[in-house]
């Protein structure tokens, strides 16, 4: 169990702050990948997930986490004293595969920067099904291939994107790559 | 040894032990440790790193909870070669406090040190923490008003 | 509002920043001044920059001061912009201020209550007279010790409260409000009230608490007890699921007991007003005990007529910070700005010629 305690980032402040202008970017310019580097994650977490957890969650953001995540769950907790919450309450979902989104927190008209922030692990964000992003941040449309979505994800992803500027962000994460989905993004399948 | 399964149980000793580490000079503390004989490796989890805890006081004294403000505090988390883990959150910014603190809430943990090390380390601690309280509490005492009542002038 | 961006005062910067550091230096023939002396031997200060920026470090309260030669609020700021940088490990318990280390403790309504009245380090009863053996290094004393130790000291209210003559604490089991993490919003709750009195400025709630004695809001205060001493403070991270003490504080807590006449809902009985902040500060706790009973006004149903009662007022103008932003925003350049109004002015004066 002792084992649960491995190191966070070796160079806190530093691998931080690259991570968290990495995903400023990914949600600036939808579908851009980025590298993180300084961590090795807890199994099942990739590296990407767990630096991204890192950066943004700690003890004030309520974090849901996928169950089929709990080996990593003291992990979390211990580097980042993130509140576990059920899904309606969390600021970020920890997900291994797309959790219904319906279940999460959309933000209010006064307040949408409080919805929440689901960071999906997927399989891979450089093959698999290939979809067009469209929106703010992309001059052309963008075509993406991810591989670990549902196959009915733009159809649900539509249905969060209309609620704008309600709606989820979604952060990817794959091996140690990264990109995200803002909700401003509209997504169709290519 | 699990830090986990031992923290599941609020431990009164444990609980002890951290509160006299939080308060006590890293200078002190490492003075008396190097009377402890050959001490395990550490490797540092987590930190030192600098931080803030929100103070909350109750409207009254008693009643509902509200923010009081911010207090600096330092925290580190080791774990020793022998495989204990200890952990320090300590008023302040000093960061070797908090990792010699952390260091000893590990081997406190270690039931083959943790009577030597509670009467070279935290025992003296204490008693020079008990002797500063003492004397303030008795400098205000001293400040104490015996009322006396003065004698009726008028008939 | 309009600002034109010039450039060309780089250098001037420079060089006022230069003797801006040469000034806050003063004459090298004297020694220069340490953080452990300011933390030391001018611990008012200190505690007034540790309780208005929020953030109770006595070494860092002591490096703001010397940084803005004295000035105080300029050092309340630096310690605003200082926190931002830190990550919040975790929120506390609510401190324990009945088991407070009682280094002051005096009542205004009971001379001979439980535990006695206990003085502490106090300018009371001294003559305000310049002592001028202080311009040479003196030597003190040591404080006397009395063999006597202190006795229990249960809290003011707590005794009142036993005959139910005064209203008790009511506790709701909810998340505290916290202006440092939302924006104000109102009507605001008693417990952001508090957060805001406790970091706001001590002249200006010592203004608002003094017009409430003087008629504008008032409801006849007595100082119920003034706590001043040590609590520890106590968190519960996450990893251990156990509350850990982490050190001690030294606060100083105000009971304030005001008359209530009774309203349709509730007997005649004895109101409170709470005052609670970081250091030995007498003045802004009691201050502070006075306005937050004024800003219950509306709530006990009486009359929100005056100053200190309205919420809103007291809220948007305590923090010293913010209005020493907006104030001295005014100096910025508003050429623009001036220049449209100096064409009005003149195009007024033409037509009414």
């Amino acid at each position: 169990m002792s084992n649960d305690l491995s190191p966070a980032f070796a160079d806190p402040i530093a691998d931080a702050q690259s991570c968290f202008r990495s995903v400023l970017d990914a949600m600036a310019r939808p579908g851009h990948r980025h590298a993180t580097s300084g961590v090795s994650a807890p199994a099942p977490l990739c590296d990407a997930a767990a630096a991204v957890l890192l950066t943004l969650a700690d003890h004030e953001t309520p974090l849901w986490l996928d169950p089929a995540a709990a080996d990593a769950s003291v992990w979390i907790t211990f580097h980042t004293g993130a509140p576990a919450a059920p899904p309606a309450q969390a600021m970020f979902a920890m997900a291994l595969s797309l959790p219904d989104l319906t279940h999460l927190s959309v933000g209010t008209d006064e307040t949408p920067e409080t919805s929440a922030t689901v960071i999906l692990q997927v399989a891979s964000l450089t093959t698999g099904q290939r979809y067009v992003l469209e929106g703010p941040g992309l001059r052309e449309p963008k075509v993406v291939a991810i591989d670990g979505l549902p196959p009915d994800f733009a159809a649900i992803w539509q249905r969060n994107h209309a609620q704008y500027p309600l709606g989820v962000d979604l952060i990817l994460c794959a091996g140690n790559q990264l990109t995200a989905l803002p909700r401003s993004v509209s997504i169709k399948d290519a | 040894m699990t830090d986990s399964a031992r923290s599941t149980h609020p431990d009164p000793a444990r609980r002890r032990w951290m509160a006299v580490l939080a308060r006590a000079e890293a200078d002190r503390i490492a003075k008396l440790l190097a009377h402890c004989g050959n001490l395990p490796a550490h490797t540092i989890i987590r930190g030192p790193e600098g931080g803030l805890v929100m103070v909350r006081g109750r409207a009254g004294g008693g009643g509902s909870a509200f923010n009081l403000g911010e207090m600096t505090v330092t925290r580190c988390t080791v774990r020793t070669e022998t495989g204990f883990i200890g952990h320090a959150y300590v008023a302040g910014r000093e960061e070797r406090r908090a990792e010699l603190a952390a260091l000893v809430d590990a081997l406190m943990q270690d039931n083959d040190r943790n009577t030597e090390v509670e009467t070279r380390v935290i025992t003296p601690l204490e008693r020079q923490q008990m002797e500063r309280k003492a004397e303030r509490a008795s400098n205000a005492a001293a400040t104490r008003v015996q009322f006396f009542a003065m004698q009726t002038m008028r008939t | 509002m309009a600002y034109v961006a010039v450039k060309g005062g780089e250098k001037a910067i420079d060089n006022a920043h230069a003797w801006l550091a040469r000034e806050r230096r003063g004459d090298t023939v004297h020694p220069v001044l340490s953080v452990a002396q300011i933390e030391e031997q001018l611990g008012r200060s200190v505690d007034r920059v540790m309780a208005e920026g929020s953030l109770y470090d006595r070494e860092l309260a002591a490096l703001a001061i010397k940084q803005a030669q004295g000035d105080l609020i300029e050092a309340a700021f630096l310690i605003r912009a200082y926190r931002t940088t830190l990550p919040r490990f975790a929120h506390s318990r609510p401190v324990e201020t009945a088991a407070m280390r009682i280094e002051r403790r005096v009542s205004a309504v009971f001379k001979d209550l439980p535990g006695g009245q206990v003085l502490g380090p106090t300018y009371d009863y001294t003559h305000r007279l310049l002592d001028f053996s202080l311009l040479d290094d003196e030597a003190v004393a040591p404080a006397t010790r009395s063999p006597h130790p202190l006795e229990p000291m249960p809290r003011v209210p707590d005794i009142l409260g036993q005959e139910g003559l005064i209203e008790p604490d009511t506790s709701a089991e909810q998340e505290p409000g916290d202006l440092t993490r939302e924006p104000l919003t109102f009507p605001a709750d008693r417990d952001v009230r508090l957060q805001a009195l406790a970091r706001g400025d001590e002249g200006f709630i010592l203004g608002l608490g003094y017009s409430t004695q003087r008629g504008y809001g008032g409801s006849h205060p007595f100082a119920g007890e003034i706590r001043m001493g040590e609590v520890s403070v106590e968190i519960e991270p996450a990893e251990l699921g156990f509350s850990i003490d982490i050190g001690d504080l030294v606060l100083t807590e105000c009971q304030m007991v005001n008359q209530f006449k009774g309203s349709k809902t509730v007997p005649p009985q004895f109101t409170r007003g709470y005052g609670l902040i970081f250091g030995f500060g007498e003045r802004k706790a009691m201050s502070m005990a006075l306005v937050d009973r004024a800003m219950r006004a509306g709530e006990l149903g009486e009359d929100v007529t005056a100053p200190a009662q309205n919420i809103e007022f007291v809220l948007y103008h305590s923090d010293n910070i913010e209005a020493t932003g907006f104030v001295e925003h005014l100096k910025l350049p508003h050429y623009v700005d001036f220049q449209s109004e100096l064409q009005n002015v003149r195009r007024m004066r033409e037509s009414a010629a």
